[in-house]
């Protein structure tokens, strides 16, 4: 029962890091780390459930790193929104401003 | 027991050595100081040593030592210092007075050149160092200087180095004495091996070996004689290492008088008589060097018959002497061979000075091109005529004396050598009388040598001065007057009477050579093209100096130079090509970490991506081993 549940959260985090490694647009970016964030959510969920010492603290810790995403998702996009007021695109490849 | 001059004789090398000095930080003030600063350090050095002659000349007077403590290793102790003996006093009074002369000479010779401070300062470096190595109280010390004198040859053999050839002559002279200078080297090693306390100076290397006193195994001491003797050969162009010496007239006139005539080649001989007692230990090295000796007198001068440029002749000339020299010390006689060093630095500086003198006057070298100077030039001629007379070995000039003892010892001696010497010795003779003839008899040949005239007085009077003194320095030692041998060996070679016969054999060959080249290159008597109509493959030989410099050229240099190429290649291809490889996979891994950093985010993520899966991985396999 676990490893299923455990499968799925992997094939989700795979897909939000391959999202967040591959996608042009910064929109799809943010959206595909949400994805991942979703897959260690489901994992300690999971966990909490059918792990070898089961508890409620799992699930809680879900809780809480749902709003810290919903933060952090409200953050990003107004980064978003800032840089293209400044740059006009919201393409990753033109913000390369480390290696300058 | 009265010394105050040898006391002070270290004072005569450290004149022309401040001079260097001043002239090294000077030099390119003025033109002038360096003929001043030059002849007067000289003249300084030449009276001190004059000085320190005549009171060696008086009775009682005999030696004079000072050494300091150089360098105590602990277990060993270099002392270094000078030691005036009666050899020294000689060679001090001869290499002063040529040094003297030749500067003076110099201010009229290199009056245009440019760099005329630069070349009186290498004279003067030379003549410090040359004193220096007569003066010299151990073997390190005159190892020291005797590189020294080598140096300054080579910078003043390659004065003139935008000329190639004088730059490949300067090389060649270094090079070649070198090789000799390595066996020298050897010998000292030698000797320091096995001196009881490993001492180097004279004074107890001569007691060492006195009269084969067994101190020193014998097949050793032929060993060190040897090699001592290979260093002499390499200085003063013996046989196998004469090669450097005709090319080293690529230099100014004057230093082929100083250095590659009068004193430095001389050196060798003076080594040998310096360490004689060495050479008396073993009856083996003495008959090397007798006959290495007479082997290079004949054969140098045979080949000096068949050359025509003015200073090769002269240089071929002081190898077939050299010779002389070395066999008249082989045969035992130090007195024979320093008294034939002392006549023959005096005729050859002026017969160098004198070919100089010729050569300012019709910018040529090649005595074809020449002809009918001596109306033009009559003290040129005159005094060069002098010294002809004197190196041919006619009476009553210097020369004749010198040789004539050599030869009444080889005479007694060893016949065979005799033989060898007094055919060198018609040789010598027909070829001074060639050059003299061609270039100062006959018809003046081309249009520039018709204004030839005679050199200033700064260059005359050098040569009048050395034309006296080719004259009467042979009257020191005569057969019935053995002053030198007797005042320089302390009595212990009295080789005079008996010599009648050898006499008259020298001078008639002598004037038998200078008859010969008369009657075919002023009476025309015999056709000049005598032998080279019936032999030419004869001429062709001695013109090509019997072919050793290509023999060297094809069994040493070639085979050398495709060592250093393949050596060479080596390492550019193997040492390099490593270190290439190195710098090379440096820049790569840089260039690669250079493209990872491009300031894309995903790229860094999907590196550190990489960098997680590897971390994993090692983790995870590290329970396999």
């Amino acid at each position: 029962m676990l490893s299923s549940y455990l499968t799925m959260a992997a094939i989700l985090f795979c897909l939000g890091l391959y999202g967040a490694l591959t996608k042009r647009n910064a929109v799809i970016v943010l959206l595909s780390i949400e994805l991942m964030l979703n897959a260690v959510n489901l994992n300690l969920v999971a966990f909490s459930k059918y792990g070898v010492v089961p508890s409620l603290s799992g699930q809680m810790f879900t809780l809480f790193s749902i709003a810290v995403a919903a933060a952090e998702a409200a953050v990003g996009i107004a980064v978003l929104i800032a840089l293209y007021r400044a740059r006009g695109t919201v393409n990753v490849d033109d913000y390369d401003e480390m290696r300058r | 027991m009265d010394t105050t001059f040898s006391q002070i004789a270290w004072l005569i090398p450290v004149f022309p050595f401040v001079a260097f000095l001043l002239l090294l930080a000077f030099g390119r003030s003025s033109r002038t100081i360096g003929v001043a600063l030059g002849s007067i350090s000289s003249l300084a050095s030449l009276a001190l040593s004059l000085l320190v002659l005549i009171e060696h000349m008086t009775d009682g007077t005999k030696y004079y030592q000072y050494a300091f403590k150089w360098i105590d290793t602990g277990t060993v102790v270099f002392k270094a210092g000078f030691e005036v003996t009666n050899l020294t006093a000689l060679m001090l009074v001869v290499v002063t007075t040529v040094s003297f002369l030749v500067n003076v000479y110099s201010a009229g010779y290199m009056k245009g050149d440019e760099r005329i401070s630069v070349f009186y300062g290498y004279v003067a470096l030379f003549t410090f160092s040359m004193l220096g190595l007569v003066l010299s109280d151990n073997m390190l010390t005159l190892y020291i200087f005797w590189e020294l004198v080598g140096v300054c040859s080579f910078l003043l053999v390659g004065f003139w180095f935008s000329k190639p050839e004088a730059k490949a002559a300067a090389k060649k002279a270094f090079i070649v004495t070198r090789i000799g200078d390595a066996g020298l080297l050897l010998g000292i090693l030698l000797l320091y091996w096995y001196m009881p306390d490993h001492a180097l100076d004279f004074v107890r290397i001569g007691n060492a070996f006195e009269g084969g006193s067994g101190v020193i195994a014998a097949s050793v001491t032929t060993w060190i004689a040897i090699l001592i003797f290979v260093g002499a050969v390499g200085k003063s162009g013996q046989f196998p290492l004469h090669v450097w010496l005709p090319d080293a007239m690529e230099g100014p006139t004057p230093i082929s008088a100083l250095i590659h005539a009068a004193t430095m080649v001389a050196a060798g001989v003076f080594l040998v008589a310096r360490t004689f007692d060495i050479f008396q230990a073993s009856q083996t090295a003495m008959d090397i060097v007798a006959y290495i000796g007479g082997f290079t007198a004949i054969f140098a001068a045979t080949i000096g018959v068949a050359q025509n440029d003015i200073k090769r002749i002269l240089a071929f000339s002081t190898v077939s002497q050299l010779g002389y020299m070395m066999m008249g010390l082989g045969l035992n006689s130090m007195t024979g061979g320093i008294f034939h060093l002392f006549t023959h630095a005096f005729f050859k500086a002026l017969l160098f000075l004198g070919a100089g003198s010729v050569i300012h006057a019709v910018h040529t070298q090649n005595i074809q091109e020449m002809g009918g100077l001596g109306s033009k030039m009559k003290i040129t001629a005159w005094t060069f005529g002098i010294g002809a007379l004197a190196l041919s070995g006619i009476p009553p000039f210097s020369g004749f004396w010198s040789k004539d003892m050599i030869l009444n010892i080889a005479y007694h001696e060893k016949p065979g050598l005799f033989v060898v010497g007094v055919v060198a010795a018609f040789f010598t003779a027909f070829y001074m009388s060639r050059l003299f003839f061609l270039v100062f008899m006959g018809k003046p040949k081309g249009e520039q040598h018709a204004h030839a005239h005679e050199s200033p007085s700064s260059m005359t009077i050098p040569l009048i001065v050395l034309a006296v003194l080719a004259v009467v320095a042979g009257f020191v030692q005569t057969p019935w007057n053995d002053t030198l041998g007797n005042w320089l060996t302390d009595g212990a070679e009295r080789e005079n009477g008996g010599g009648g016969l050898v006499m008259v054999i020298s001078a008639a060959i002598g004037l038998l050579g200078l008859y010969l080249g008369w009657l075919v290159f002023v009476k025309g008597m015999i056709p000049r093209d005598f032998v080279s109509a019936r032999a030419p493959w004869l001429v062709r030989l001695l013109e090509r100096k019997y072919y050793v410099d290509e023999l060297y050229e094809w069994l040493i240099v070639r085979p050398l130079r495709a060592l250093g190429g393949l050596l060479n290649a080596i390492d550019d291809y193997v040492v390099d090509g490593l270190v290439r490889a190195a710098g090379g996979a440096a820049v790569l891994l840089g260039r690669g970490g250079t493209r990872m950093q491009n300031g894309q985010l995903q790229t860094y993520g999907l590196i550190t991506a990489f960098g997680l899966v590897i971390l994993i991985a090692a983790v995870a396999l590290r329970r396999f081993w």
